[in-house]
């Protein structure tokens, strides 16, 4: 409850009224339909809903890989609506972990130097054996993406993702594509990044049960929040089950 | 299918430039065939028609003087067809305004007719009228020079006697087609021309009363040419015929036939190199741009398209770029060989222009360069289709990658994560890296072999008119003059050194081979004229034995030390063996040199000189000219500083101008081969690209795992164009070798430079292109899965 109370004051984003249109050309399509929501410093957030409900933009949106169409989104004190390509850029950079459902491994580079592209331009980053060991990968180091498994891959773009040290890890359906055996091992490496270096998370997935490991779960339908509640205890990836 | 060809048009829409890329160099390979090719056909259809409708002779006779009843036995020779005896003599002209000396030729006409052989075409006004002695016609590029019209006159000198004439009409002639005056290498049509006279009038001035000193024949289609030839030096012999010649050693058919002759060279040799990297090229691109639909034709499979289906689809979308481009490339060609053709009928003057497409040239063009876009194509397809759908859908498994024997080195920990990336991606595909790097090469060296020729040309003009001819005025006598004329011409105005010479025409024989050029007496130190091998450095004149350029003594078969059959063509007629004494390089022409008075002693004459080479002051010069005009013995003044402009306007309108086209294709090659290249590394990094714009590298950075790619191959790609260059040089070099000048195998730093700056621009100009495509990167759109 200690821990609550201290996340519950410290938001990392917080939006308003956010917007997402994208402009088909005849059609104009809402991602979203004003989102006010918040995320706070070390929890772990899930993200849930149906395909297409908006929740990928959003995430997109926070992690700077996009811009909203209308409302305010701020990371810490910053306004990320006004922030340009140069800032969004050394934003993504510094302060954002990125996990995708499709790996997006770079295949020439070995689990090793894909984590290390990025320790190389961090500021304070982590070595890139240490991040790879706190996913649990320390004997696959030099190993090619084309020689990891699935799963295998994911936790090394876990370990890429928080190499860095970033304040927030965005996963986008990180265990989309996995087993649910393979998936509970990527989640333990989310869950434990979490804890133990107390990185604020958000997590997105249209699989229910991966709810339960979350501090809070958001609900999205249609481009809008629809449903919010907090778990009184989280459950350990192990024990969920799919 | 309607659906599917939608997707063709829009698909070649959407890969506009990739497309544009695979379509020029289709065009350019097409254009090379078709510029060359018809050129080649126009020129020699325009010489074939026009030597028929004339009745271009086959045999050509010039003797001192016989009487006009000698013509009826040469008119029974067998194998004789036609022959018409005629007086032809070489005049001095005096055009109003133009102040410089004017050197000619007069040739009669018979009296009541128009010639049976060598028949002129009219062009304007008329044939002169029988006998009128004051009138004649005039070839047209002299009359184009001058601006001369019918009714017009000019004043002609003709055996020191001054004519004035009227034109009447103005004509061409199969045998000026090419107007070269003597020891001219390139016509100057203000400087020399040819005129016709009736018969009696022209006999009469020239002292050739009721007598001819020149025979023209066309033969019978079954006779021998050497045969009559003989025949005609029998019946000539006793009136000091020099011996009769055919047309391969008649001056305008000769040069007509080397021009042809280099042309053909061209057109068999340049289109064989750039439709073979053209059909090279288009096989690589093709095969890559349908690989990058490779997640397309799983689609189409899944809807239960057949493979068949899906490959004449293929065929289709390769056949419109091709047909596009091998359209467009025929267009281009055509407009381009019809220009070139013009150019030359500046040269070769020819009543019209018989320009044709020819149906073959066309389909092996369209075959070559389809049948190579087919082939990348039918393997990229192949490829495709061989997948389940399934599996070609999902996005491609991540490569394989191993360590290359680079990363043991100590030096690679230092390497960059990007500059890995980058080493890796080459390492990984050393056939496709070796492929770009082929078609890169090839480009580079198409690019050295157009800049090599400027640079090869401009290099032998130099080395004629710095190190050979070192004189500013080349004076002719109308005989063998004394050798102390020359002494007296060094107290005209301006003169500040003379050198008399010695010019014999001979034939050369050795075994079969024999060729009839001049021989040359000059003085054994001789300041005017360079006499030097292939490192410049000058050859002695040994007081005995001949000295040939390298070609000739290739071309008859002998070295220093053998002896070559020397047959003189001038006075009394005598063969005599001579030792080849040394070869002597020279670009240019094709000549016979030994000391003078070793010529005088071969002529068994005193010491005679047939001419003068002169240094003069520049300011004096009209005056010197007008005092040289005067001179009853001078029969033609020859500049050499206008003859080296003509010679090199000459070869700008001619080879340069193939060359040009040559330069210009090379360059859009060079430009559609980086580019292409750069865009299709593109598409298949476009994922690997957004995960590092995720990973928060800037567009710079990201920039450079393109660039680094780009340039690596780009860096590799030059040298080896310079030697694949440097091998179609030497081949096209080789096959260009002719009687009238032979291009130096010439490499300098350059053309090294050139090829290399060519290549480096498209690089750049690709990436420019490029990076505005890695600026537009939408990272939520690449890195979403498998749609």
């Amino acid at each position: 409850m200690v821990n609550e109370r201290k996340q519950d004051r410290r938001a990392v984003f917080r939006t308003e009224g956010v917007t997402k249109v994208y402009d088909m050309g005849e059609v104009k399509i809402h991602a979203l339909r004003g989102v006010d929501m918040a995320l706070y410093a070390g929890e772990l957030m899930v993200l849930l809903g149906p395909s297409g409900c908006g929740k990928s933009t959003l995430l997109n949106i926070l992690g700077g890989l996009d811009t909203a169409s209308g409302g305010t989104v701020t990371y810490r004190d910053r306004d990320l609506t006004r922030a340009g390509e140069r800032a969004l850029t050394r934003y993504r950079r510094h302060e954002v972990g990125f996990v995708f459902q499709a790996y997006n491994m770079i295949p020439s580079l070995t689990a090793r130097e894909n984590v290390a592209i990025v320790t190389e331009i961090a500021e304070d980053p982590m070595t890139p054996e240490k991040a790879l060991e706190l996913v649990g990968l320390d004997d696959r180091m030099d190993h090619f993406p084309s020689q990891l498994s699935g799963g295998q891959q994911q936790r090394v773009a876990i370990a890429r993702a928080i190499a860095k040290r970033p304040t927030v890890l965005l996963c986008d359906e990180p265990t989309g594509a996995l087993d649910s055996k393979t998936s509970a091992a990527v989640l333990e490496a989310i869950e434990s990044i979490n804890r133990g270096l107390g990185t604020t998370t958000a997590l997105i997935t249209h699989n229910e049960v991966i709810g339960e490991m979350a501090d809070r779960v958001v609900r999205m339908s249609d481009g809008k929040i629809v449903n919010e509640h907090r778990n009184d205890k989280r459950r350990a990836p192990a024990e969920l089950e799919w | 299918m309607r659906n599917l060809h939608r997707k063709l048009f829009r698909d070649v829409g959407a890969m506009k430039g990739q497309s544009a890329a695979i379509g020029v160099v289709v065009a350019a390979g097409v254009m090379i065939l078709i510029v060359f090719v018809t050129t080649y056909d126009a020129l020699t259809l325009t010489q074939n028609r026009f030597y028929e409708d004339r009745q271009f002779a086959e045999v050509f006779a010039d003797l001192k003087r016989a009487p006009n009843n000698v013509a009826g036995r040469l008119r029974d020779v067998d194998g004789v067809n036609h022959v018409e005896t005629r007086v032809s003599a070489s005049v001095r002209i005096e055009v109003q305004g133009f102040g410089e000396p004017v050197r000619g030729r007069i040739v009669s006409l018979p009296e009541e007719h128009e010639p049976l052989v060598n028949r002129l075409y009219l062009r304007e006004g008329d044939f002169p009228p029988p006998w009128r002695a004051d009138a004649m016609a005039v070839n047209e590029v002299f009359a184009e020079a001058h601006g001369l019209r019918p009714g017009d006159t000019l004043d002609v000198i003709i055996r020191g006697q001054l004519e004035t004439l009227t034109v009447s009409g103005i004509v061409l002639s199969p045998e000026f087609i090419y107007q070269l005056g003597p020891n001219d290498l390139v016509p100057d049509y203000k400087r020399y021309g040819v005129l016709w006279m009736r018969e009696r009038g022209l006999a009469k001035a020239f002292a050739m009363d009721g007598a001819f000193n020149n025979a023209v024949f066309t033969l019978r289609p079954d006779a021998s040419p050497e045969r009559v030839i003989a025949l005609v030096d029998e019946v000539l012999a006793p009136y000091g015929g020099i011996g009769a010649y055919g047309r391969e050693d008649q001056l305008s058919h000769r040069f007509l036939q080397e021009e042809l002759e280099q042309v053909r060279t061209m057109a068999t040799v340049l289109p064989v190199i750039f439709l073979g990297v053209a059909a090279f090229l288009l096989h690589v691109l093709m095969g890559r741009i349908i690989r990058t639909q490779r997640e397309q034709i799983a689609v189409l499979k899944a809807f239960g398209h057949t493979n068949t289906e899906i490959a004449a689809h293929y065929a289709l979308f390769t056949g419109l770029i091709v047909m596009v481009g091998a359209v467009v490339g025929t267009a281009l060609g055509a407009w381009a060989a019809d220009g070139l053709a013009r150019l030359y009928m500046e040269y070769f003057r020819f009543p019209e222009i018989s320009f044709r497409l020819q149906a073959w040239v066309m389909a092996v063009a369209f075959l070559v360069a389809g049948g190579a876009a087919f082939l990348g194509a039918y393997g990229a397809v192949r490829s495709a289709v061989s997948l389940p759908p399934a599996e070609a859908m999902r996005p491609p498994l991540p490569e394989r990658f191993h360590r290359t024997a680079l990363e043991r080195s100590a030096l690679w920990t230092r390497v960059s994560q990007p500059t890995r990336i980058v080493l890796r991606n080459l390492s990984r595909h050393p056939l496709k890296a070796g492929l770009s790097v082929t078609g890169i090469a090839l480009a580079g060296a198409l690019l050295l072999v157009g800049s090599q020729m400027f640079k090869a040309i401009d290099h032998m003009v130099d080395f004629q008119y710095r190190f050979v001819l070192l004189m500013d005025i080349h004076l002719t006598f109308t005989e063998p003059t004394p050798e102390r004329a020359a002494g007296e011409l060094l107290h005209k105005p301006g003169v500040r050194f003379v050198e008399g010479y010695r010019s014999v025409p001979v034939r050369l024989v050795n075994g079969t081979s024999e060729y009839q050029t001049s021989l040359l007496g000059i003085d054994a130190e001789s300041r005017l004229r360079g006499i030097v091998d292939a490192e410049r450095r000058p050859v002695p004149v040994p007081p005995e034995g001949i000295l040939l350029t390298t070609y000739l003594a290739d071309y008859l078969g002998i070295r220093p030390g053998d002896s070559v059959q020397v047959e003189l063509l001038e006075g009394r007629r005598r063969t005599l063996s001579v030792p080849l004494a040394g070869v002597v390089e020279e670009p240019i022409g094709v000549s016979a040199y030994m000391e003078r008075r070793a010529v005088n002693r071969l002529m068994r004459e005193g010491p005679a000189i047939s001419g003068a080479w002169i240094l003069t002051d520049d300011e004096q010069r009209d005056t010197l000219f007008r005092e040289l005009r005067d001179l009853a013995r001078v029969d033609g003044i020859g500049l050499v500083g206008d003859a080296e402009a003509a010679f090199r306007r000459h070869l700008d309108d001619t080879l340069l101008a193939f060359m040009g086209i040559v330069l210009l294709l090379s360059v859009s090659i060079a430009f559609a081969v980086i580019y292409n290249n750069a865009r299709i590394a593109l598409a298949e990094r476009m994922r690997e690209l957004a995960t590092l714009r995720v990973l928060g590298f800037t567009r710079f950075e990201v920039s450079w795992i393109l660039i680094g790619e780009v340039a690596l191959l780009t860096f590799v790609a030059i040298p080896a164009g310079w030697g694949i260059g440097v091998g179609f040089a030497y081949a096209l070099n080789q096959a260009m070798a002719l009687d009238m000048y032979r291009v130096p195998f010439i490499l300098t730093p350059w053309t090294f430079a050139f090829s290399a700056a060519g290549v480096l621009t498209a690089s750049v100009l690709s990436v420019l292109v490029m990076s505005k495509r890695i600026l537009r990167i939408d990272m939520v759109t690449a890195l979403k899965t498998g749609e």
